[in-house]
């Protein structure tokens, strides 16, 4: 089996654990019922084709283990943050290397590739868990909206910084944050592009639970530990019930992104910050 | 409320036991990216750990240009 490199049953409990490398982007296991996503592309877990491409592995291997488990915890082992979102690098090469309906057609085909990943976690029929720290933006923070919960570490910030490159979230972040929280907050962050910080997070609904520094992983994990004592059908129904995929906003988000991606002030943005020296690249 | 000189005072004082740096090597109005010597993604630790201290909010957009701690002391000032 390719994507769950090796399993092994120790007392009836199913082990399964990614192979991983020294370049990997993310590596995962599933022990007593709980499956953890390790997230550990320098500088910030940066998505590009590379992490994309093993976040479908991932995808197929959670469907050969969601039997096995009843949930799921993601989390960064980088020290700057959960994720910083989108590798905007390759995306800004891509728009240079390519003629513009190419480049327009593989963005795309990376949006479309990166929802169904999304998508499945998102419906995944387990209990999933952002575990969060630090920097949480963009595509990050998308990640993380994916998740049914979300814990954050009291120095996580969250952010859609994607308007300051003449772009909208393009991984599912707009239609998810109105779908969890509602129009209002999708407009303050997404329209001033600001961050906000764990505090903020949980006063607005969006953090479940705010922990110190360094005890993100420690409460997701005791968070799942509480979960496994619910009747699993009973939380894949209540869950079911509760979380529909706005997949029709999803879809037309997708179109939004790469109508404004072919405009040329995109490719102006994306080349200042590739080529900014400023001290504050990522603020808006 | 404290005063703007207790303000900055405390910033300059979480400022040094956050990034490991002697007090006594911050002044007001140092630019602290270079005092500090941190990137950007420092920055918004420092933003947090100042917003945590002093119980506000401070959107990224006001501390556009803002590189000394007297400065940022002024936008906290602002919203105590």
């Amino acid at each position: 089996m390719e994507t769950a490199k090796d399993s092994n049953v120790h007392g009836g409990s199913a082990e399964f654990h990614s192979a991983t490398s020294a370049e990997s982007a993310l590596s995962w296991k599933l022990v007593d019922g709980v499956i953890e996503l390790a997230l550990h592309r320098g500088p910030c877990n940066e998505l590009g084709s590379a992490s994309l491409e093993e976040l479908e592995k991932f995808a197929t291997a959670l469907q050969l283990m969601q039997d096995e488990a009843h949930s799921l915890i993601i989390y960064s082992e980088l020290e700057p943050g959960f994720c910083a979102g989108a590798d905007l690098r390759e995306l800004y090469r891509r728009s240079e290397t390519m003629d513009k309906a190419e480049a327009v057609k593989g963005v795309r085909d990376f949006l479309e590739r990166m929802h169904r990943v999304l998508n499945l976690i998102d419906a995944a029929p387990l209990t999933t868990i952002a575990a969060v720290h630090g920097v949480t933006f963009g595509g990050g923070f998308e990640l993380a909206l994916a998740c049914d919960l979300i814990i954050a570490d009291k120095m996580a910030r969250f952010c859609f910084p994607e308007l300051r490159l003449g772009l909208i979230p393009g991984f599912g972040g707009i239609p998810r944050l109105k779908r969890d929280l509602g129009n209002g907050v999708v407009r303050d962050l997404l329209l001033t592009g600001r961050s906000i910080n764990a505090s903020k997070a949980q006063q607005i609904g969006l953090a479940s639970q705010i922990v110190g520094e360094g005890e993100a992983l420690r409460a997701a994990r005791a968070t799942a530990a509480q979960l496994r004592k619910f009747d699993h059908a009973t939380a894949v129904a209540a869950k079911k019930f509760i979380k529909p995929i706005p997949h029709e906003e999803l879809r037309r988000e997708i179109d939004i992104f790469c109508e404004l991606f072919a405009r040329p002030a995109v490719q102006l943005g994306l080349r200042k910050f590739v080529e900014s020296t400023d001290a504050q690249p990522y603020l808006p | 409320m404290p005063t703007a000189e207790q303000t900055l005072d405390e910033i300059l004082t979480l400022a040094a036991a956050h990034f490991k740096v002697p007090r006594e090597k911050l002044a007001p109005d140092d630019d602290f990216f270079k005092t500090l010597g941190i990137d950007s993604l420092q920055t918004l630790d420092l933003l947090t750990k100042l917003e945590n201290h002093f119980h506000v909010e401070l959107p990224d957009y006001e501390l556009q240009g803002v590189s000394d701690f007297r400065t940022l002391a002024g936008k906290i000032q602002a919203r105590l």
